[in-house]
């Protein structure tokens, strides 16, 4: 099939980017979107202009590296799909598409397609955790977890990091990704004795990035890859005001 | 040059424990006047730094994706092993070093597999702790399953998403000594080359991605834990930035390659779909429990397969090895997919497939069933396809997986060179000629969380107050040295992508020094493959600019770096003139096609030492068997 696109083309963070229209020819409906951009990006070269920039890794959806508008969809117009999973079986020949980098504040963009998702890490770094040393851990089996936690904190740890509940969600709001992994460990007898002191430290640190706030328009869980639900961001806010009522403040904040 | 592995003394089941009382340790408070830099952020990479950070050490750690959570150890779907007997049959830690022995069909150290197979059980204990979401049982008791044609079950799992949880769990830990500031990460930042001053290790230089700047990193001593080299294949099932760079500029610094001949090919990937295939998709082997194996009895028959009658369908693994069917090993099963395709009888485009046939198995158990054991794995096949399996037969084919060679390294996981250490599968340690599913985790985490963080004490304790900085004239050498490459590579302005190399690369090597070789295949490899070297530093072509983000440069220096190891993949193969795991050469296999080892000649570790251009000098580590009684394996 053959496909006009128009692709954001950005040569830095602080250059001005802007829709460049490439045709696409001779298009497999057997490609990834991801191989499709790299057709593009061989003809790109041999035309010696410089390929489209954009993040990748596994290309099998697991790794989150990947990511873009198409269409105005966070990757693409599939549910449950990384955009590297997305095959140009679901275009038709003489589509338009147009591809863009997420749009949030908290996202700069690097070049082209690819941007700056480090505070999603920051996040992380602020109390995703279960403190444990190495060497300190008792016998596994010792801590029996109900199966039907264990399944619900599962549901919550699939979150792959890819940013698209941000870029779809019109406050670019990081409320899905932060509590999911608030959920994930907050379900399991592991996490509780950080439990509410881990999420007034992450949703502290989410507040200082330059992320907006929730107000419940739940695309976020429309677009996101892994299907992770909004019950989680429920849940966080429980969490998160019980921790307040116990008194519990970010170290940070004195 | 003598290769000493630094086995300790003792018997099996003593040796670490005796090893850990021996060596030297760094007093506490001394050991934050040491910094370690860890390249790579994988299950390896991010345990170590982790495990050392905690200890107190200063930890600088670098990755290539914009996060250590995407490394490629995120993708692993099956589980990871350990030998701690939960399912009460029969397992032990003994076990686990017998079968994983015999798995790499002797070819690996028995001191280095008795250990992980120790401290197999601590890893499942420490990820556990850290909230890792392992499959359950009902009574809230961790579950296991059997894997890869092991007769215990001793397969940890979470879902077919085992490395991501895993990973995710050493990516927190490391956070937390992010957020503590004894480690400092660096994403998005490559490692070209490794500093050496006075024969010691003593830091790297490293290119931002985003900046294009080259530094310098000085430290007491450098960890790789950057994974394997299976994409010299281009097409593999590894992710696509995977490289051997880091392992390579290593090397050329004058440590040792072990076993590159030793790549495993997993038979259970989908197929390529056309020339635009970029990377291949493993689909996990537990299909194979179900699922049956068959071609069509005449080559050229292009019927869609419901319309093949039973009588006109050869199940060939079942027809030749009655006893083991459809679940003879990885390297058996892959092996004979390409045999019955290389005689024409290969299904869809192209002709590189079998079909994998669940039709009995739903006849049997009910699509419910079959959907609740596979429901997500037939999803995957369909989103990739466009095909479903419930009506249609999968098709399969084997694909490259898994590379068990890598840099050589001690008992200590020490490089020849002193303060070198290498981790992970960038090392050649554990499984010998053929890895057993489920055990690469295993072995990073152990690697990362229990051996390295012991042994470098060793090591940094009788190298106290040595403070080396990057002012050094090593490390200006290097930079510019590594400037130069780069530049280099620049300005060729050639005619021809990076990928078009890649591809042609990767072609070579999969049909010379791929499933099966034989000398005269890799002769004909030995002569192509530095033609084809010379005319990519003559005719590639990376456009735009090395002061910022530029994805063509970055594969260009991985492509370049997968040129010279290539050939010396060829060259391995052919001086080793047996058969082993998954090393085949054609003129040396049994009368059932089996691979047949020649102990005689062949127990050592081909370590390749680098010589002037592309020439290299052979070492050979003889590997000693005092345990584990030698045989050949059947499946018939
Ligand atoms: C599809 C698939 C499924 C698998 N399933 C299983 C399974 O079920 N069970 C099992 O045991 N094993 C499995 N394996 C194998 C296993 O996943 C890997 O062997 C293992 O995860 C490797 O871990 P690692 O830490 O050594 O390296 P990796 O996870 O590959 O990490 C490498 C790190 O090094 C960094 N790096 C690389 N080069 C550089 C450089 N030059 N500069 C800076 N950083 C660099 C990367 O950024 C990354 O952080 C599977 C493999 C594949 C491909
Ligand atoms: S919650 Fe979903 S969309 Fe958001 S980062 Fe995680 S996987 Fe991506
Ligand atoms: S490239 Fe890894 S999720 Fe898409």
């Amino acid at each position: 099939m053959d496909l006009t696109l128009h692709v954001w083309r950005q040569s830095g963070s602080n250059a001005d980017g802007r829709l460049v229209t490439y045709e696409a020819k001779d298009i497999s409906p057997d490609m990834s979107f991801l191989e499709m951009l790299d057709v593009v990006n061989e003809g790109l070269i041999e035309k010696g202009e410089e390929p489209i920039t954009f993040d990748h890794d596994c290309r099998e959806g697991i790794c989150g590296a990947c990511g873009m508008m198409i269409n105005g969809n966070a990757h693409g117009p599939q549910g449950g799909t990384t955009a590297c999973q997305l095959h140009m079986r679901s275009f038709k020949d003489g589509d338009s598409i147009t591809i863009e980098p997420w749009r949030a504040a908290a996202f700069p963009v690097l070049k082209d397609l690819m941007v700056d998702r480090s505070a999603f890490d920051r996040i992380i770094q602020a109390g995703g955790y279960v403190s444990v040393n190495t060497g300190s851990a008792p016998d596994a089996n010792e801590i029996p977890v109900p199966k039907a936690d264990a399944d619900v904190a599962f549901e919550a740890a699939a979150c792959i990091g890819c940013g698209a509940c941000v870029a779809q969600c019109p406050n670019s709001a990081a409320q899905l990704f932060t509590s999911a992994k608030v959920s994930h460990l907050g379900l399991l007898p592991q996490g509780q004795p950080e439990r509410y002191q881990r999420v007034v430290e992450m949703v502290a640190q989410m507040e200082s990035e330059s992320f907006g706030s929730c107000t419940n328009h739940r695309e976020c869980e429309a677009a996101c890859p892994k299907e992770i639900s909004t019950d989680f961001i429920a849940r966080m806010n429980r969490d998160y005001f019980a921790a307040l009522f116990k008194g519990k403040r970010p170290a940070s904040a004195g | 040059m003598k290769l000493d592995a630094k086995i300790p003394e003792g018997p099996i089941e003593k040796k670490w424990d005796e090893h850990r009382f021996h060596m030297k340790l760094v007093n506490p408070a001394n050991k934050r006047k040491f910094n370690v830099i860890v390249v790579g952020t994988g299950l390896a990479g991010a345990s170590a730094a982790a495990t050392m950070a905690e200890l107190g050490y200063n930890v600088k750690a670098f990755c290539y994706q914009d996060s250590a959570r995407r490394a490629h150890s995120i993708a692993a779907q099956g589980g990871i092993n350990a030998a701690k007997n939960y399912q009460n049959d029969g397992d032990s830690v003994y076990r686990l070093f017998y079968d994983t022995v015999k798995g790499g069909d002797y070819r690996s150290r028995e001191a280095n597999v008795y250990r992980l197979a120790q401290v197999s059980v601590n890893i499942i204990d420490q990820c556990a702790a850290q909230g890792v979401p392992f499959a359950r049982e009902y009574g809230g008791m961790l579950d296991n399953r059997s894997f890869g044609g092991a007769q215990v079950s001793r397969t940890f799992y979470a879902r077919g998403q085992t490395g991501q949880q895993l990973l995710l769990g050493a990516y927190q830990a490391l956070s937390r000594q992010i957020h503590t500031g004894k480690v400092k990460m660096y994403p998005r930042t490559e490692m070209l080359d490794v500093v050496l001053v006075d024969g010691h290790a003593k830091g790297v230089v490293v290119r931002d991605l985003v900046t294009g700047e080259v530094s310098s990193h000085a430290g007491d001593a450098v960890v790789l834990a950057t994974g394997g080299y299976g994409n010299v294949f281009f097409l593999s099932t590894n992710a696509k930035g995977c490289n051997v760079t880091a392992a390579w500029r290593a090397h050329r610094r004058g440590a040792l390659f072990a076993n590159p001949c030793y790549t495993q090919i997993h038979p259970t990937c989908i197929p390529v779909s056309g020339d635009h295939q970029s990377k291949l998709t493993l689909m996990s082997e537990s299909l194979r429990n179900d699922g049956r194996i068959w071609v069509p009895k005449k080559g050229g028959d292009n019927r869609p397969p419901g319309q093949i009658p039973e009588q006109d369908r050869d199940y060939y693994l079942e027809r030749r090895y009655p006893s083991f069917g459809n679940l003879v090993p990885r390297d058996v099963a892959s092996r004979n997919a390409k045999a019955v395709c290389d005689e024409g009888r290969g299904v869809g485009p192209g002709g590189l497939g079998v079909y994998l046939d669940f039709a009995d198995a739903i006849g049997r158990l009910g699509q419910d069933t079959v959907s609740a054991k596979y429901g997500n794995l037939f999803h995957m096949y369909e989103k990739i396809t466009g095909e479903n399996p419930y009506q249609v037969p999968m098709r399969i084919y084997p694909a490259v997986h898994y590379t068990m060679g890598g840099l050589w390294v001690d008992y200590n996981l020490m490089t020849n060179i002193p303060g070198l250490y290498a981790i992970g599968e960038a090392n050649f340690s554990d499984h010998g000629a053929n890895r057993l599913g489920a055990s690469a985790l295993m072995q990073g985490l152990a690697d990362g969380y229990f051996v390295l963080p012991y042994t470098i004490g060793n090591y940094l304790a009788q190298h106290m107050g040595e403070d080396v900085t990057t002012d050094d004239q090593a490390f200006k050498n290097v930079e510019a040295e590594v400037a130069g490459r780069v530049d280099r590579l620049m300005s060729i302005n050639g005619s021809r992508s990076v990928d078009s190399f890649h591809r042609e690369l990767g072609k070579l090597i999969w049909d010379y020094c791929g499933m099966a070789r034989n000398a005269e295949g890799l002769n004909t490899a030995l002569e192509k493959v530095p033609a084809l070297r010379e005319e990519f530093w003559n005719d590639v072509r990376v456009l735009g600019s090395a002061e910022n983000v530029n994805q063509s440069l970055e594969k260009a220096g991985r492509v370049a770096d997968f040129f010279e190891l290539g050939e010396l993949m060829c060259r391995d193969a052919l001086d080793r003139d047996e058969s082993c795991g998954g090393h085949f050469r054609e003129e040396h296999q049994t009368e059932e096609g089996e691979a047949l080892r020649d102990d005689e000649s062949f127990s050592f570790v081909s370590a390749w030492e680098k010589k002037e251009g592309t020439d290299w000098q052979l070492h050979k580590e003889h590997l000693e068997f005092e345990y584990v009684k030698l045989t050949q394996r059947s499946y018939k």
